[in-house]
């Protein structure tokens, strides 16, 4: 009995979001996340970055003012699990992509109060003496298409290797990775060490991609209105 | 031994079998440190949990005494009060981290991100859970008069769900977790709470079924509500995919909106349960006993049940107002959290008005006190929380220190109190003390938790309504007047002001801890001669 009265308020609210069909926009450009953003998020979720940083902006004239276009659904679609956290501590980051440079990105991150004054962020310099582990990579992309990433057989069976190439300071197979994953890749060293592949590249490759996926262009928010 | 205890034990031991290969395969195939150390701790806690399971099974007579089972409560105590100073002191570094940045370290486990939740864990499940756990076996077995159905379940549940919280609040700063707020255990944690908690759910319908009282007193249906509302949670929102029994990593099953809603759904409603529904369970029990009178109305008590039951689990979208979430969902969540202030505003008139009659013991009794000013915190928090859940509140409230200063004003203000209260009372009932080691102490310790926790929520609310206001500050030309970090520098004397509080309030809660400890050592009472006879009042 308690079960039953208790379950009501999710059935009603959780179940439809999954049933309606506009729940989740439809919109173009938006994409799985490459390997070395997946490895990225993965590092973003392991720091807890939710605590003080959300990934959602609100539908309010200040949100949208500050930060950009508000967040669509879609946009958060591949997020296994979503991190539009609470708390503002610091800003919001889900439009932070192409904002900044990497180096900017590599040295706040080392050293978020020689850049801005009064930051009361913590420091990420371990980031950058840490080699990205990629042989998990392959995994982490079969555990996401078992709950519903569109992931290729291709781009499972070349996890490790496109996670490298992406963080190529030359770029040499920029090609292949826009033809596997779409012409939104961005492709080129993140950390400044162009030798070496690092926790510090996955991160500033996730960051730099936050909102950069959606064509706004081709959006028609009247007819998305829901 | 019947075949009944004989199936029930088997049960357990597969189970804990279970748990005990599970460690194993983590310690034997697991690819990263932190997670083969909780291979080892899960493989250990589980081998010695099966050999006590062995040595009882060949007890052919095992000896069960004719009392109430309180050995595990006094467990339950202390595990509460370890668990409670431990998530406080890390609750205040957080907020020392705040005021003087330099405090994280850099490094990867004391920074702030990874810290976080090991405050949420230690606090919300370590304290409040165990709080919960040690009160709920006291209660049920008073008000049934029955002793909890089984000898060795308790115990599985018991160091099931301390082994849950060990292995989560070690776990985040090695970087396990899934950033779920409040849920951010990984799946071989969660596999143990859910183990740890049907076991609850069994134990506690069985001592029910075997009351000797023809009624089911109303606390036990708060703790059930609790029990049976915070297993559906919890598997429906930790549902996730592991990469393999190598990594403790795992995917969560739903993605963006709806992974959202399941995660407002749950935390909102962990709040509700855990936090509330569990804790008026306490407060319907230790209150009445505590100032000696019948609960005010009896027929309100349900009433609050059944409208918190239904209501609570309608509102957690209002953390998700003006989101990419659709806005029926945040506007019946909206509904839904302005009609749930009449529960819980009954409630708490049900609670004070209970203490009529007796209101010399407010005086005369910090545990009283305790449990009065947690009522009010109640009625204090469920207020503020049905106005900001009002979206144009919201609007100001959310992502602010306000949530967070809302959060403390109900977990230090009425889970914390109402449980120190209901502890000062139970740990010289179970242990057969007079009365607690000192009153003086007690006194002392509910000023500075008093205080603690105004200072807190006061500098959380101006800091929260400041930065809100400073965000959506713009000049005639329509260009905003606050850079960011403007309102960062704007929030440094309240995080100050809010370290300091929560200071007064750990110092508080470790003078508790040694009161309960000096009162556990002193002397025992000479035993009753009848059993029925009243309890006695430390008051008095």
């Amino acid at each position: 009995m308690i079960l039953f009265v208790a379950s009501l308020g999710g059935l009603f609210e959780i179940a439809p979001l999954f049933t309606i069909e506009n729940t989740v926009e439809k919109v173009d450009g938006m994409r799985p996340y490459t390997p070395l953003e997946t490895a990225g998020r993965d590092i973003y979720v392991r720091e807890g970055c939710y605590a003080c940083h959300s990934q959602m902006i609100r539908t309010l004239r200040s949100d949208v003012d500050r930060y950009g276009h508000y967040s669509l659904a879609a946009e958060s679609m591949y997020d296994h699990p979503h991190q539009w956290g609470s708390k503002r501590t610091g800003p919001d980051l889900s439009r932070v992509g192409q904002k900044y440079s990497d180096t900017w990105h590599v040295a706040h991150l080392a050293n978020p109060r020689e850049f801005v004054e009064g930051s009361v962020m913590p420091g990420y310099s371990f980031l950058l003496d840490r080699n990205l582990e990629t042989s998990s990579l392959q995994g982490s992309l079969i555990a996401l298409r078992r709950v519903g990433v569109p992931y290729t057989d291709a781009q499972i069976e070349n996890a490790s290797q496109d996670a490298l190439w992406q963080a190529d300071a030359d770029a040499n197979f920029e090609g292949e990775l826009q033809d596997s994953y779409g012409e939104n890749v961005q492709v080129r060293d993140f950390d400044g060490q162009p030798s070496r592949l690092t926790e510090m590249d996955a991160l500033v490759a996730y960051l730099q991609v936050l909102g950069t996926l959606v064509d706004f262009d081709s959006f028609d928010a009247e007819a998305n209105n829901r | 031994m019947t075949t009944f205890e004989r199936i029930e034990i088997s049960v357990i031991f597969v189970v804990t079998f279970a748990v005990f290969i599970l460690g194993v395969a983590i310690l034997g195939f697991g690819r990263e440190i932190g997670y083969v150390f909780h291979g080892w701790l899960i493989a250990i806690v589980a081998g010695w949990g099966l050999m006590n399971l062995i040595n009882r099974m060949n007890d052919k007579q095992p000896d069960i005494p004719h009392e109430y089972a309180d050995t595990v409560i006094k467990w339950g105590v202390w595990a509460t009060f370890i668990w409670g100073v431990i998530g406080f002191t890390i609750g205040d570094l957080l907020a020392w981290q705040l005021a003087i940045p330099s405090w994280n370290g850099d490094m990867s486990w004391s920074n702030f991100g990874r810290v976080r939740p090991m405050h949420t864990t230690a606090v919300i499940f370590g304290f409040g859970g165990n709080a919960l756990m040690a009160t709920s076996f006291y209660v049920v077995q008073r008000t049934s008069r029955a002793r909890l159905a089984s000898e060795v379940s308790p115990w599985f549940v018991f160091f099931g769900y301390n082994l849950f919280v060990l292995l989560a609040v070690t776990g985040y700063p090695m970087g396990i977790t899934q950033s779920k707020e409040y849920a951010e255990p990984e799946w071989y944690a969660d596999l143990v709470l859910t183990f740890a908690w049907v076991g609850y759910l069994w134990l506690y319908m069985r001592t029910l079924a075997n009351r000797a009282e023809p009624h089911i007193y109303v606390a036990n249906w708060y703790y059930m509500g609790f029990i049976v509302v915070i297993a559906m949670l919890h598997v429906v929102n930790n549902l996730s995919m592991p990469i393999s029994i190598a990594y403790p990593k795992s995917y969560s099953l739903f993605a963006g909106v709806q992974d959202a809603m399941t995660q407002w759904w749950y935390g909102h409603n962990a709040v509700g349960f855990l936090l509330t529904a569990g804790f008026l369970g306490m407060m319907y029990y230790f209150l009445p006993k505590a100032v000696n009178r019948p609960i005010y109305s009896y027929r309100l008590s349900i009433i609050g049940f059944w409208g918190i039951t239904f209501l609570y689990l309608w509102a957690g979208s209002h953390h998700l107002h003006y989101t990419a979430l659709p806005d029926w969902v945040q506007y019946l969540g909206m509904t839904m959290s302005v009609i749930l202030l009449v529960p819980s505003w009954g409630s708490v008139f049900n609670g004070i008005l209970t203490i009529n009659g007796a209101w010399d013991k407010v005086r005369t009794d910090p545990a009283v006190r305790f449990m009065m000013v947690a009522m009010l915190f109640y009625g204090l928090a469920t207020f503020e929380g049905s106005f900001l859940a009002i979206r144009p509140v919201n609007t100001l409230s959310h992502y602010t220190d306000w949530t967070v200063g809302h959060v403390h004003a109900g977990a230090l203000g009425w889970v914390a109190f109402i449980s120190f209260g209901a502890m000062y009372k139970m740990v010289p009932w179970i242990w057969k003390r007079e009365g607690t080691y000192s009153l003086r102490l007690e006194a002392w310790h509910f000023w500075l938790a008093l205080s603690g926790t105004l200072i807190y929520v006061g500098a959380m609310w101006n800091s929260g309504i400041t930065q809100a206001l400073m965000w959506q500050t713009y000049d005639a030309d329509g260009n905003f007047v606050y850079a960011f970090i403007d309102t960062v520098d704007a929030m440094r004397p309240y995080y100050f002001a809010r370290a300091i509080g929560g200071l007064l309030y750990l110092i508080g809660a470790c003078l508790g801890a040694y009161n309960i400890y000096m009162t556990v050592k002193g002397p025992a009472m000479a035993p009753a001669p009848d059993k029925h006879r009243p309890i006695m009042q430390p008051g008095e």
